[in-house]
C-alpha cells in the first residue's frame, strides 16, 4: 500500500480526531492526577477519640489559658480557653504556634556535651546521670577552691518558681550572681518603690480605664499581656475609651490610637514633664490626692514649672507645635479615669528610672492610683515562701561577695540585677571571672543588645550549662545542655503576667508526655544539689519538683489543679496609703535625691551617624527567649523580610536624601556594626529615624528562621542609666548608604 | 433529597471590625493550624505562601505624621453571585468547588481538583492558593495534624472553607443529642474563636438572631448589600455577592474596599 501526502494527512487527522473525542485521554488525566494526589508520602493523619486539656501558655510572660485538643496522645490544636481572666478564650499566633515548638526540628532531645568548639555545633549524647555528675563536679570543684561566687545564672525571669529555684541553688551554693533577663518590670519596679515604696511590676487596670497615655509602650504590639491588651483595646473601641500614642514610628498601637504624636527616639520623658508642667500649671492636678496623699509635691512643681514649658518641650520632642502638647494634658487631665504607661514596645527592655518616674508620676498628678480604673500594686511570686536556705560557710563567704555586675552596691545600690553590664565586667574585672554559668529559659546571645560583645565574654566563663529545651543561639554555644521539658509536658507556675490588673496566678501542665529524653530543670536542680549533699541537699528537702510546687501552692493547688488559675484574694490595693517612710506617694525620692529630670543623651559622633536607628516590635516576631516559629514566619510581610533580606523602615524625604529608592539595598552602619538591607519606603515613621523589626537575623534554630534578616541586637550598646544602672538606650545613631 | 430553597437554608457568612482588628494576626494561625496549611523554608514570596486567611496592611496614602493604616482579614469571601453562581464555580471544569446552597459555604474538593487554577483566575480575591510541591513536614512534625482536614497534595487548589469541618462535627453532635439543628455558637470558624480583639463575627446572615445579621444588616433583596452604612464589602461592584461583610467608621478604609476612579464622589451601586 502507497502511503500518499493525502492519506497520511486524513490518517494523522483522523487519528487526533478519534483519540481527542475518545475518553482515553481523558481517562488518562484523571487516573494521572488521582495516582498522583495518592503519593503515599502525604500524611493522613490518624483518627481517635478528641480530648481538651486546659493549662497556661509560657511562650511569654503573658499568662494566657490555653485549651489544648488532642486526638489519641498527640496534641493536634491550641486554642485560648473561653471564661479565663486573661485571655477569655482569646491567644495570640506564637501560642498558636505552641504545638510547632513542641514537635519541631528545635528541639534539644537529650543532654549534650560539647565535642567540638564552642558553637561549632558539635555534640556528644549523654546520659542523665554522666550530665548530672559532671555539672556537679565542676561546681564542686569549684567549691572546693573557695570560689562559688564564680559561679552564676541568666535566667528568663525573676518570677515564678523555677527562677527562685535557681535563686536558692546559687544562694545555697555561695554565689550572689542570679541575673535575670532585663525587662521593663525592673524599671517599673524600682520607680515604683522610689514612689510607692513597694518593688514591683505595677497592675494597671486598663479595663475600665478611659483614657491611656502611653509612652512607646506596644500596647497593640506584644506589651504586657498581648491578648488581654487587644481585649482592652476592643472594649474601648466600644465605651470610647481613647489611646494617646507616643513614639517615633506608626505602630499597630499608633495606627489604633485616637491620636498619634510622634516624637524623635528618646525624649518622651521631657514630654511627660511638659504635659506635668501642663497640668500643674492649670490647676487641673488632682489637689485631694496631691495634698492628702502625696509627698515632694512641690519641688516636682518647681523643676517642671521652671524647666519643662511646652515650648520647650517641643522643641526637644520635635513636636511642631505647643498647643498639641497643652491639649493632650488636658484631655488627659480631664478624663475620668485616665492611666500614663511606659516600658518601651513589648516591655522587655529596662529604661532610666527618671523616665518611669517621670510618666508615673502623671498618674500621681491624676490621682488615678490604687482605684479602679487605675494603677494598681500587688506583690507577685506571693505564694513563694520557703524557708531561707541554709548555707555552710563557704556559701556565707561567697555571698558576701558583691555581685559581678554591680548591682546593689557601689554606684548602683538600688538595682536587683544589671545583665546588661555583664558583658563589660568580665571583659574588665580580671579578677572576677566566671567560670560556671546556668542559662534557664533565656537566650542572652540573641537577646540582648551588643550580642557580639556578650559572645566575647562568654569566651570567659569556663563552663556555661544551657538548660534550654531549644536549640538556640546560647545552647549552641554552651558546653552541656540539660534540656528542659518545654511548656506543654511540664508543671509550672505562670506568675501574674506584667500590668494585669488582677493577681492571677495560672497553672503550666503538662499535657502530653515528654516527647524526648529531657527533665524539668526544677527536677535537675534537685538532682545536682543532691548529688553535690551538704547544706545543699538540705536547701532542696523536695523529692521532685511536682512536689514542690504543689507545696509551694498548698492550699490554692487544688483550685489550680481544677480551674487552672488561682486570683490571689488576699491582695488589698492600699488606698491612699502608700509603703514608703512618708506613708506618702513620692514625687521626689529623697533617699536618692530622685527627682525626675529629662537629660538629652550625648551623641557622639552626630556627624558621621546623621539618623537615628530605633528597633520596633511586632507580634509576628518573637524575639527573646523562643524563636518565631514557622508559622508565625508565614505571616511576616515581604515589606519587612523578603528571601533573606530584611527591610528596614524609613520616610521616603529621608531615603531620598541618599539617593535610595523604594526597595533599595543600602548599608546600615552604627558606632557598633554594619548590615546589609533594604529599605521600605514608609510614611509612618519620622523623617531622619529608621526603624528595623526586632526577632529577625537568627544563627540558631531551623531553616525556617535562620539566616533571615539581622538581628537588631548586633547593632546596639547599652547605654547605663546614671540613677539605676539600667540600660537606657533609645536605640543608636546610625547612617545609611547605597549598597 | 429535595433541595432546599437557599432564601430558608443558612447563609453562613462573617463580619470583621475593622476598628478592633489590631493586625496581630492571630486569625492567620488559627486557620493554618486548623486546616494543615503546610510551611516552606521561604514564605516571603507571597504568590507562592499559602495563607487560607490573610491580613492585608491598608494605608490612607497621606505622608508623615498624617498616614494612617488599617488592617484587613480576607479570607475565602465564599460568594454567593447571583443564585450560587461564585467566579470560582462558574468556572471549575472538575465540579471541585461548588456552592452549597444548604450553607452558602463554596467548597474545594481537592481529590477532585486537578489543578488547572481557572479558580484562582477568576476569584478577584486572590483568596486561591495552589499547591506547587507537596507539603512536606520537618521529621515528627506531623504528629500535630488533624485528622478532621485531609492534608492537600501537590497539584490542587486549596482555599479557606469556613471551617466547614467544624460545622460536620456541630450538626453531628446535634444529630446524635436528637436535635435538628445547631446553636449560633456551636459552629464558629477557628479564626473567629482566636481572634483576641474579638472582631471577627460568625453565623448564620439568614437568621435575624445571629450577631453577623444584626451587624451587617444584609439586603437580600439587592444581593445581600449591608444596610448597616459602616459595613462595606470587598469589590461590591463587581456583584459577586461575598458574604464577608467589614466594618469600619473610617470612610477612607470603607472606600478602598472597591476600585473607585480617582477623584470620584461616592460608589456608584
Amino acid at each position: 500500500m502507497k502511503i500518499d501526502r493525502r492519506s497520511f494527512l486524513s490518517l494523522s487527522i483522523g487519528a487526533t480526531a478519534g483519540v481527542t473525542l475518545s475518553p482515553l485521554p481523558w481517562k488518562l488525566t484523571d487516573d494521572l492526577s488521582i495516582w498522583t494526589q495518592n503519593w503515599p508520602w502525604t500524611p493522613v493523619p490518624p483518627d481517635g477519640a478528641t480530648t481538651y486539656e486546659n493549662s497556661s501558655c509560657a511562650l511569654c510572660p503573658g499568662g494566657c489559658g490555653i485549651t489544648v485538643r488532642k486526638v489519641g496522645d498527640r496534641a493536634i490544636k491550641i486554642e485560648g480557653t473561653d471564661g479565663h481572666p486573661v485571655n477569655d478564650g482569646g491567644i495570640c499566633m506564637l501560642g498558636l504556634s505552641g504545638l510547632q515548638l513542641l514537635y519541631g526540628p528545635t528541639r534539644v532531645k537529650t543532654p549534650l556535651k560539647r565535642v567540638g568548639k564552642r558553637g561549632e555545633g558539635k555534640w556528644k549524647k549523654i546520659s542523665w546521670d554522666q550530665a548530672i555528675a559532671e555539672v556537679a563536679s565542676t561546681l564542686g570543684d569549684l567549691r572546693s577552691d573557695g570560689k562559688p561566687w564564680a559561679a552564676g545564672c541568666v535566667s528568663g525571669s525573676d518570677k515564678g518558681i523555677t527562677p527562685n529555684l535557681f535563686k536558692r541553688f546559687l544562694t545555697a551554693y555561695g554565689s550572689p550572681n542570679f541575673m535575670a533577663m532585663p525587662s521593663m518590670a525592673d524599671s517599673y519596679s524600682l520607680a515604683m518603690r522610689m514612689m510607692q515604696g513597694q518593688e514591683t511590676m505595677p497592675g494597671f487596670d486598663f479595663e475600665n480605664a478611659d483614657f491611656i497615655l502611653s509612652f512607646g509602650s506596644g500596647i497593640l504590639d506584644g506589651w504586657g499581656s498581648p491578648a488581654r491588651m487587644f481585649k482592652a483595646n476592643s472594649q474601648w473601641v466600644k465605651t470610647g475609651g481613647k489611646v494617646v500614642q507616643i513614639e517615633p514610628r506608626l505602630s499597630n498601637t499608633a495606627a489604633k490610637a485616637y491620636k498619634w504624636l510622634p516624637v524623635k527616639p528618646g525624649t518622651e520623658t521631657a514630654l511627660a514633664l511638659g504635659i506635668a508642667h501642663v497640668i500643674i500649671k492649670s490647676n487641673l492636678y488632682n489637689r485631694d490626692f496631691i495634698s492628702g496623699s502625696t509627698a515632694g509635691f512641690n519641688a516636682f512643681k518647681k523643676r517642671v514649672i521652671e524647666q519643662y514649658s511646652p515650648a520647650k518641650v517641643a522643641e526637644i520632642t520635635g513636636i511642631d507645635d505647643p498647643s498639641k502638647i497643652e491639649r493632650v494634658a488636658k484631655e488627659f487631665a480631664k478624663a475620668k479615669r485616665p492611666i500614663a504607661i511606659c516600658g518601651k514596645g513589648q516591655g522587655d527592655v529596662t529604661g532610666g528610672l527618671y523616665d518611669f518616674m517621670a510618666v508615673h508620676a502623671l498618674n500621681a498628678l491624676v490621682g488615678n492610683i490604687n482605684k479602679s480604673g487605675g494603677v494598681l500594686a500587688f506583690e507577685t511570686d506571693s505564694y513563694i515562701n520557703w524557708p531561707e536556705p541554709g548555707k555552710d560557710s563557704v556559701a556565707a563567704s561567697g555571698l558576701r561577695k558583691r555581685r559581678i555586675d554591680g548591682a546593689g552596691t557601689g554606684k548602683y545600690p538600688h538595682a536587683r540585677g544589671l545583665l546588661n553590664r555583664l558583658a563589660g565586667q568580665i571583659v574588665k574585672d580580671e579578677k572576677y571571672p566566671l567560670e560556671v554559668l546556668f542559662v534557664s529559659g533565656a537566650n542572652p546571645l540573641y537577646s540582648m543588645p551588643d550580642t557580639n560583645s556578650l559572645k566575647k565574654a562568654f569566651d570567659k566563663v569556663s563552663t556555661i550549662v544551657s538548660f534550654s529545651s531549644y536549640m538556640d543561639e546560647t545552647a549552641m554555644y554552651a558546653d552541656i545542655i540539660l534540656p528542659n521539658h518545654m511548656y506543654l509536658e511540664r508543671y509550672d507556675d505562670a506568675p501574674i503576667p506584667p500590668g494585669m490588673g488582677k493577681p492571677v496566678v495560672g497553672l503550666v501542665k503538662p499535657v502530653v508526655k515528654p516527647q524526648f529524653d529531657t527533665m524539668h530543670s526544677g527536677d535537675a536542680l534537685i538532682r545536682l544539689a543532691n548529688e553535690m549533699g551538704g547544706s545543699m541537699k538540705a536547701a532542696f528537702p523536695w523529692e521532685d519538683y511536682e512536689r514542690c510546687i504543689k507545696e509551694t501552692f498548698g492550699e490554692h493547688w487544688e483550685t489550680l489543679e481544677n480551674e487552672g488559675f488561682w486570683v490571689d484574694s488576699n491582695v488589698s490595693s492600699g488606698g491612699g496609703k502608700f509603703a514608703t517612710d512618708s506613708g506618702k506617694f513620692e514625687f521626689y525620692a529623697e533617699n536618692i535625691n530622685a527627682l525626675p529630670i529629662y537629660k538629652q543623651a550625648k551623641i557622639e559622633n552626630s556627624h558621621s551617624y546623621p539618623l537615628a536607628l530605633v528597633s520596633y516590635d511586632s507580634i509576628r516576631l518573637a524575639h527573646n527567649y523562643i524563636g518565631d516559629p514557622p508559622f508565625a514566619m508565614k505571616t511576616v510581610e515581604s515589606t519587612v523580610l523578603k528571601g533573606n533580606d530584611l527591610f528596614v523602615e524609613v520616610n521616603p524625604t529621608t531615603a531620598k536624601t541618599y539617593g535610595l529608592s523604594n526597595g533599595a539595598r543600602a548599608t546600615l552602619s552604627t558606632p557598633v556594626g554594619s548590615a546589609r538591607v533594604r529599605v521600605n519606603f514608609s510614611e509612618g515613621i519620622m523623617p531622619n529615624v529608621i526603624a528595623m523589626p526586632k526577632g529577625l537575623g537568627h544563627t540558631a534554630f531551623d531553616m525556617y528562621l535562620a539566616g533571615k534578616g539581622v538581628n537588631f541586637n548586633e547593632l546596639i550598646v547599652p547605654i547605663e542609666d546614671p540613677a539605676s544602672g539600667f540600660d537606657a538606650a533609645w536605640g543608636i545613631m546610625a547612617k545609611l548608604a547605597k549598597a | 433529597m429535595k433541595r432546599r430553597n437557599h432564601q430558608n437554608a443558612k447563609r453562613y457568612g462573617m463580619v470583621v471590625d475593622l476598628d478592633k482588628c489590631v493586625g496581630c494576626g492571630s486569625c492567620m494561625v488559627a486557620c493554618m493550624s486548623e486546616n494543615n496549611v503546610p510551611f516552606r523554608a521561604d514564605e516571603s514570596d507571597k504568590l507562592l505562601s499559602i495563607t487560607w486567611m490573610k491580613v492585608f496592611k491598608l494605608t490612607n496614602g497621606k505622608t508623615f505624621p498624617d498616614n494612617e493604616i488599617c488592617y484587613l482579614p480576607r479570607p475565602c469571601m465564599h460568594c454567593e453571585g447571583s443564585h450560587g453562581h461564585s467566579p470560582c464555580v462558574s468556572v471549575c471544569p472538575a465540579t471541585a468547588t461548588d456552592y452549597s446552597s444548604e450553607t452558602g459555604i463554596v467548597s474545594q474538593i481537592y481529590t477532585r481538583c486537578f489543578g488547572c487554577r481557572y479558580c484562582m483566575g477568576s476569584c478577584p480575591y486572590h483568596a486561591r492558593y495552589f499547591n506547587w510541591w507537596d507539603p512536606v513536614w520537618p521529621e515528627g512534625m506531623e504528629k500535630y495534624l488533624s485528622p478532621n482536614v485531609s492534608p492537600r497534595m501537590r497539584g490542587v487548589v486549596e482555599k479557606c472553607s469556613f471551617c466547614f469541618h467544624r460545622y460536620q462535627l456541630a450538626m453531628n453532635k446535634a444529630y446524635y443529642e436528637e436535635r435538628d439543628d445547631i446553636e449560633e455558637d456551636e459552629y464558629q470558624t477557628a479564626c473567629t474563636q482566636a481572634c483576641p480583639a474579638g472582631a471577627i463575627t460568625f453565623g448564620d446572615l439568614n437568621n435575624p438572631d445571629h450577631a453577623v445579621t444584626q451587624l451587617a444588616q444584609p439586603d437580600l433583596k439587592h444581593g445581600g448589600r449591608p444596610k448597616n452604612p459602616l459595613v462595606f464589602r470587598l469589590l461590591e461592584r463587581l456583584g459577586t455577592n461575598p458574604k464577608v461583610y467589614y466594618l469600619s467608621s473610617r470612610e477612607w478604609v470603607r472606600k478602598s474596599g472597591d476600585n473607585y476612579v480617582k477623584d470620584e464622589k461616592k460608589s456608584a451601586h
